[in-house]
């Protein structure tokens, strides 16, 4: 297609063409980078948390009284929340992934490391130590939570103490991988500053921790064979998924039942997906609101260019109608505003996937955001061309209709 | 002349309804997007205590013994229990407050109500005047509670609702863990955005700080005695040693305590902060502290801007909001340059009898104003919409939200400010439209 009477025409409507261009530069660098981050807030809700968790659901319980035996009385209350019909598993926890109250522990491969670790004053300098987050539970905890052990095995009866010098240990995957590259780590010891080492005895998949942090240690976890001990305690229930809010409820009031001195917060009584929900709620805001912009941004900028190219057509009319009379069929001038939206698209995107990279580093520098990956902009490229030419194609049909005998009309 | 534009203004909105109506919701959506957030940004930003923020102040020293290569030299947020207690108790400030946060058990026996986790704050006599804190009924303790330890409580305008239903609850007790409390004053609702004096960790928060958004505690009691009831409850901001179980609270290798100071005048800050520094100097000699050199004394203005209280996410919101209406002007120049130029022939003839360039600048810009103005009325509209969608969400900011006055103002001053710039260009153009040839055109 000749672009050369396209080029000379637009030398005629400079500025319009210039806002246009602007418009779709500055379109395209914003969509770029809010489309970027809505994926990075997508990947964060969306991890698995390498539980069963449409079979979950848990609440909170705290006993009034200090004192007396929380163990004793953690013992009597799983006992009566697993005789409740429907619940097929009930165990005590500390805490949960995404559940975000954590403990976690310094846990290095070796006593040396441990050592060096500590002289540095910092559990991941060495390289070789890490900070998991530890699970605590009652036995039971890796089947109720619906946890695959890919090596190893659950923890032996006798193993369950209630401080944190345990004999043994289950981790992660990912865990293992950091602390024992290239070893088998089954039967090696952690050294996390109790008197002991602690032995690996298993090893599980994906196991999220409870409170998230930089991506490359969310996936660092131990479980302990580490009963609660305190007087408030996480119950975890297992049951049929669409049986749980009524599971939850009966398990409320039969925790009640067994001693009533108890506080049990309403707003931890929830399905693990509730809980999930929660942990995640500001960043499901955000996308959200991420994602309407974006789409409001698109669609003013649909709107400008319908409106200019709308003008356009009605004050070249009697242009299009000169060029009809001397032969031009109507998809000459169909492509005409075609070929004429295109090349100033094009211009704004070549500004705009420059402008896309250097809010991209002001983002880095301020937010935080990893750098834009760069498929992103032959993306959000392809994007702005379809808008443009979807925008422009209705008035450009108005002005491929336009006939031949507008030319012999006065204006 | 203005009238006479603007009635000519309405008559060129209404030929051609669909321009306008699309200027116009550019207009409106930019500034509704744009007012929503900046009035989140106005409320989370601005100062919580406006009569008093200038007087008060922050100091810290810090307790962090080892010489370690990785030192920040940026002292740690709060203080341990020695360094406040000492700075509080020389009473060199006009007046001085140390506060420390904890949650516990509460109850009142008198009333037939489950118990619940009540948020207590510990501090001393001082916060309340210093803090212009408004009480209902009652008051605060006196000093000498601070000394004897005495079991006196103030609470909040929401606890005493939840309560006793809003009555003066002065004299009535108050059950926290398994002590009984005296109830000495109710506040009267009050909610400082943010929550200033808890203020403390905002650099390490990864701009999650909508926490420093929540409502005042519930339970005031005198630092002292709170110690005595709910030792184990208080939070602890960060340990340089891992403390052993036994260790009481006071003595334990921990930050967790903050003092805020109240200094009148210039000269009296700068004695404070002499004095945090000799104090400093001295525990070095009495082999207590490293860190000599390390105080600091931030205005509360300062010490905000340095926890960076406003959540990175509203920041980014309003960031976002802003880009949303420059494209939107965008598209309002371009809508109103075809708009203008389309009436070129008009222009034309009004310029040939007479009117000069400065009069066709002022009619289109006058028309570019009355769409700002109907767009600022929508803007209006629909930032009452954003703002009634985000007091929906379960955020700790959710009941601060209200347009006020400045920022009713603000955004009809913004959609035509907004609309004058959007139209200058075109107006411009339009202005310098060439006579004779659209004479010839006609």
């Amino acid at each position: 297609m000749p672009l050369r009477p396209i080029l000379s025409s637009l030398r005629h409507h400079k500025l319009t063409a210039l806002l246009l261009m602007l418009q779709v530069a500055v379109t395209c660098a914003i969509v770029c980078n809010v489309a970027f981050m809505i994926s990075e807030r997508v990947g964060q809700v969306t991890l698995s948390s390498g539980v069963d968790e449409a079979a979950l659901s848990m609440l909170d319980s705290e006993m009034i009284r200090k004192g007396g035996n929380p163990q004793a009385q953690h013992a009597a209350d799983l006992a009566a929340l697993r005789a409740l019909p429907g619940v097929t598993a009930a165990v005590a926890v500390d805490s949960l992934p995404l559940g975000d109250g954590e403990s976690s522990y310094g846990a290095c491969a070796s006593a040396e490391d441990m050592a060096k670790a500590i002289a540095a004053h910092s559990m991941m300098q060495s390289g070789l130590c890490m900070q998991p987050a530890v699970f605590g539970g009652s036995p039971g905890e890796i089947g109720a939570l619906g946890l695959h052990l890919v090596e190893g095995r659950d923890f032996h009866q006798d193993e369950y103490m209630t401080g944190t010098e345990v004999p043994t240990a289950i981790i992660s995957k990912a865990l293992a991988d950091r602390l024992y590259p290239g070893k088998d780590p089954l039967g090696q010891s952690i050294y996390s500053g109790a008197d002991k080492p602690i032995r690996v005895v298993g090893v599980v998949g994906t196991l999220l921790r409870p409170h998230l942090r930089e991506s490359t240690s969310n996936q660092l976890a131990m479980i302990y064979p580490m009963l609660p001990n305190n007087a408030q305690v996480t119950y975890l229930l297992r049951s049929k998924p669409d049986d749980r809010q009524r599971v939850l409820r009966a398990a409320a009031a039969r925790l009640f039942q067994v001693n009533p001195d108890r506080i049990i917060p309403a707003e931890n009584m929830r399905t693990f997906e509730q809980m999930r929900g929660d942990y995640f709620q500001r960043d499901t805001t955000m996308i959200g609101l991420l994602l309407t912009s974006a789409l409001g941004l698109l669609f003013v900028t649909a709107l400008g260019i319908t409106g200019l190219a709308n003008f356009w057509v009605q004050q070249r009319t009697r242009q299009i109608g000169i060029r009809r009379a001397i032969g031009a069929t109507r998809t000459d001038i169909l492509r005409y505003f075609q070929g004429e939206n295109f090349l100033i698209v094009s211009a704004g995107i070549v500004i705009g996937l420059l402008l896309a990279v250097l809010l991209n580093l002001i983002l880095m520098a301020h937010y935080e955001l990893p750098r834009l990956p760069l498929f992103y902009l032959p993306i959000s490229a392809a994007v702005l061309w379809l808008l443009g030419q979807l925008a422009v194609l209705g008035p450009a049909m108005r002005a491929a209709r336009v006939p031949p005998v507008v030319a012999t009309r006065a204006a | 002349m203005f009238g006479y534009y603007l009635d000519l203004a309405l008559r060129s909105l209404k030929r051609n309804k669909v321009l306008t109506a699309l200027m116009v919701i550019a207009i409106a959506v930019g500034i509704g997007a744009s007012m929503t957030t900046l009035t989140v940004m106005h409320l989370l930003s601005g100062d919580p205590i406006p009569t008093r923020s200038a007087t008060l102040f922050y100091p810290q020293v810090d307790p962090s013994p080892d010489p370690d290569p990785g030192h920040t030299h940026e002292a740690w947020d709060m203080m341990d229990y020695r360094s406040a207690m000492d700075l509080w108790a020389a009473h060199r400030a006009d007046r001085q407050a140390m506060v420390a946060s904890g949650s516990l058990r509460l109850t009142a026996p008198e009333v037939n109500q489950p118990p619940l986790m009540a948020q207590m704050l510990s501090t001393t006599s001082d916060f309340f005047p210093m803090f212009d804190v408004p009480f209902q009924y009652g008051g605060g303790w006196q000093p000498q509670d601070d000394q004897s330890r005495s079991r006196v409580a103030v609470i909040s305008s929401d606890l005493n609702i939840k309560l006793f239903g809003g009555a003066n609850s002065v004299g009535r007790t108050l059950r926290l863990k398994d002590n009984d409390v005296r109830i000495i004053g109710v506040l009267a609702p009050w909610r400082p955005s943010p929550q200033f004096y808890d203020v403390a960790g905002g650099r390490f928060s990864n701009g999650k700080t909508a926490s420093f958004y929540n409502k005042p505690e519930d339970v005031f009691m005198p630092f002292s005695s709170s110690l005595d009831i709910n030792a184990s409850g208080t939070n602890i901001f960060t340990c340089w040693h891992v403390p052993d179980a036994d260790t009481k609270i006071e003595d334990k290798p921990c930050v967790w305590v903050a003092l805020w100071v109240q200094l009148d005048s210039a000269a009296k800050a700068s004695n404070y902060r002499r004095f945090i520094a000799d104090y400093a100097a001295q525990q070095k000699a009495l082999g207590r502290l490293t860190h000599a050199d390390n105080t600091t004394l931030r205005s509360l203005m300062q010490w905000l801007d340095f926890n960076q209280v406003v959540p990175s996410d509203v920041r980014l919101q309003t960031w976002l909001a802003f880009a949303f209406l420059l494209i939107c002007l965008f598209n309002t120049v371009g809508l109103l340059l075809a708009k203008f130029l389309r009436r070129s022939g008009e222009i034309g003839v009004r310029r040939a009898l007479g009117a000069t360039q400065g009069a066709v600048l002022a009619q289109c810009l006058v028309e570019a104003g009355l769409i700002g103005l109907i767009g600022g009325i929508g803007g209006w509209l629909l930032t009452l919409l954003g703002l009634a969608l985000i007091r929906q969400q379960p955020v700790e900011y959710a009941d601060l939200l209200h347009l006020d006055s400045m920022m009713f103002l603000t955004t009809f001053v913004m959609a035509i400010v907004a609309s004058l710039l959007a139209g200058a260009v075109p107006a411009w153009r339009a202005s310098r439209v060439a006579l004779g040839l659209q004479l010839k055109t006609l």
